[in-house]
């Protein structure tokens, strides 16, 4: 359960105080869908670094799980990160060095899993994501699809509650973006909630949750029934 | 994150980038090189310079006639005088200490040597028959001078080795006659070649009892008296010794010197560990500049894998962690480049052993310690910067690749 109150975000640019985003009060509940749109600007990928920690806020409250995340140190944040949030980025970020199999690994090593344990759920995902045939591809030879598909296993290896995802099909064409909007929207059986952030509208009404901002502003939260 | 894990995604971050990888441990082997060449070959000039003064004997000391006086100007100088000469009889009262084991006298003049009508001029050495033991001297063939009372002038000489080729060729030289200056000497013996030492070739002397050298030269001093002592404990109690017995032979005037080896020796071996210090430690600079190389490429590294860093930060891994890691890459490269430079300088001094095998070439263990050592903290020391750049990246900016 994610809950943020009063949150302000402002960037200063030169000598000019620039809002990100203002004054936003969101709740979101455990296993929910959202799908946050908007124009470019209107502060939605700022919200979603604020929801992964990745950013804080410039005054308000960020609560995760009924914890108090808002003003904790470097690494009790990146604590939470690892165990809480998992990343979806449009530009997939795989370590170009590290095989498919390596990538997914990585955030187990950081939480400093045992090898052996790490070992045995790589591959129970890779194969869970039809990825087994390639764990051992690096990422310039995989697709843009088993590339998506590669970040996903590693955002949600460490089986997080919460999973980030910023334009998830920016660089995938239409067919695979759909396949990779499915993935990601089974991952909600497991009691995860899904954000996607995206400016395609098309996307974003697959959501049971649609939020729309705008300039730093949620402008409105519908709930639509499938 | 443990340790091994650590340091094998620093390995495997090192890997990928071998051009630049390789670039930095070349800076590094060659720093740890350069150390070890350089104070392998000061070390092996010290060991040079020590064997030599072993091969002149051991536990020495050394008598010779006057004295430096760097207390100003002495009496006996004022009255014209010339310092007293070390006599016969002086060089065998030293043999009334107890720390002494035995004394050699030297008078050194030249003359020529001839055999029939082959006539050389040579280095004409008087001593006494513990010469041989005491300079550490082999004999070939024969005999060397034989013992004795040390004021009898017999008519025999030990001709060095080159003397013998010279004078005889392939013939048997032992018994036969040859005139030195003035006089008829039987060759009773012929040195072993020994080649040079401390710049005095043994191989071009003609050596003949003391007392026969005094006849020779028309003189009754010494160039200078070998004394050894029993020990090396005693070599200070025969340096004493030697003084007093002087000192009371020569009616209450100090107008002999005394020095004993161990002090020369010490001298040198000061002056050369010196040497090799200072050598060594220009050479470490080349070790702090590797040092800066590294930190320069690290920094290169951090801007280019700011988004893999902006990642890792995303996935959970703290700042320490982001900074591990590089100090891992840094000690990383520091330890294989050490490893290769280790191998490099040893390979370069068994060269250069090999090029001048009487320089006993070795790097002293302590060099090879600091050099590894320096190379170890310079790399980290150096990658401290990059790593906390790197650290306190802000992960959004970092995922973008700004």
């Amino acid at each position: 359960m994610i809950e943020l109150q009063n949150v302000c975000r402002t960037f200063t640019v030169g000598d000019q105080q620039v809002a990100a985003l203002r004054d936003i009060n969101l709740r979101l509940d455990t296993s929910e869908y959202v799908s946050i749109m908007g124009p470019s600007g209107s502060g939605k990928s700022t919200l979603l670094n604020l929801l992964g920690l990745l950013d804080r806020p410039s005054s308000g409250t960020y609560l995760l799980d009924d914890g108090n995340v808002t003003d904790l140190s470097d690494e009790q944040q990146a604590q939470v990160r690892r165990e809480k949030i998992g990343f979806v980025f449009q530009s997939f970020h795989l370590v170009p060095r590290l095989t498919a199999a390596q990538n997914v690994e990585l955030p187990m090593i950081l939480a400093g899993i045992p090898a052996e344990e790490r070992k045995a759920r790589v591959q129970v995902l890779m194969q869970n994501y039809g990825l087994a045939a390639r764990a051992d591809h690096r990422p310039d030879q995989l697709s843009g699809g088993q590339r998506q598909r590669v970040a996903i296993a590693r955002a949600t290896v460490m089986n997080p509650s919460v999973l980030l995802a910023d334009e998830p099909t920016g660089n995938l064409d239409r067919h695979t973006g759909w396949e990779v909007l499915q993935l990601l929207e089974g991952l909600m059986e497991r009691g995860i909630t899904l954000v996607v952030v995206t400016h395609d509208a098309e996307i974003g009404a697959r959501a049971r949750r649609q939020i729309h901002m705008l300039d730093g502003r949620i402008l409105s939260d519908e709930q639509h029934e499938k | 994150m443990n340790f091994t894990d650590t340091l094998q995604f620093a390995f495997g971050s090192l890997r990928g980038s071998p051009t630049r990888t390789l670039l930095m441990m070349l800076a590094m082997s060659i720093g740890v090189a350069a150390v070890v060449v350089l104070t392998a070959l000061g070390e092996g000039a010290r060991l040079y310079v020590i064997n030599q003064f072993a091969s002149l004997g051991t536990n020495l000391v050394i008598v010779l006639p006057g004295r430096t006086e760097t207390a100003g100007i002495g009496p006996g100088m004022l009255l014209g005088q010339i310092p007293r000469e070390i006599s016969l009889d002086d060089a065998e009262a030293l043999l009334r200490s107890r720390a002494v084991r035995r004394i050699a006298p030297l008078t050194v003049g030249s003359a020529s040597l001839s055999r029939g009508a082959l006539n050389r001029e040579v280095v004409v050495l008087g001593s006494t028959s513990d010469l041989l033991e005491v300079r550490h001297m082999n004999i070939g063939i024969g005999k060397f001078l034989p013992a004795g009372d040390i004021h009898e002038s017999a008519s025999v000489c030990v001709l060095g080795e080159q003397m013998k080729n010279e004078l005889f060729g392939n013939e048997q030289a032992v018994g036969q006659w040859v005139r030195l200056g003035d006089r008829r000497f039987r060759v009773i013996g012929v040195l072993a070649s020994q080649g040079e030492s401390m710049g005095m070739r043994t191989d071009e002397l003609v050596i003949v009892p003391v007392a026969s050298a005094h006849q020779l030269f028309n003189t009754s001093g010494l160039f200078r008296i070998l004394v050894e002592a029993k020990n090396r404990e005693s070599i200070e109690d025969a340096k004493h010794d030697a003084e007093q017995i002087m000192f009371q032979r020569h009616s209450g005037e100090k107008d002999v010197t005394v020095i004993t080896q161990d002090a020369v020796l010490a001298t040198f071996d000061r002056i050369l560990t010196a040497l090799t210090m200072a050598v060594g430690g220009i050479a470490a600079i080349s070790l702090a500049v590797a040092g800066v190389l590294i930190m320069n490429v690290m920094l290169i590294a951090v801007a280019q894998r700011v988004k893999e860093i902006g990642l890792l930060k995303a996935l959970g891994a703290p700042g320490k962690q982001i900074r591990m890691l590089f100090f891992a890459e840094a000690a990383l490269l520091s330890t294989v480049g050490s490893i290769a430079g280790l191998a490099l300088g040893y390979g370069g001094s068994m060269v250069i052993a090999h090029i001048y095998p009487s320089l006993p070439v070795s790097p002293p263990w302590w060099a090879v310690l600091a050099a590894c050592g320096t190379a170890l903290g310079t790399g980290i020391l150096f990658s401290v910067w990059p790593a906390r750049r790197a650290a306190r990246l802000d992960p959004v900016a970092a995922l973008a690749g700004r």
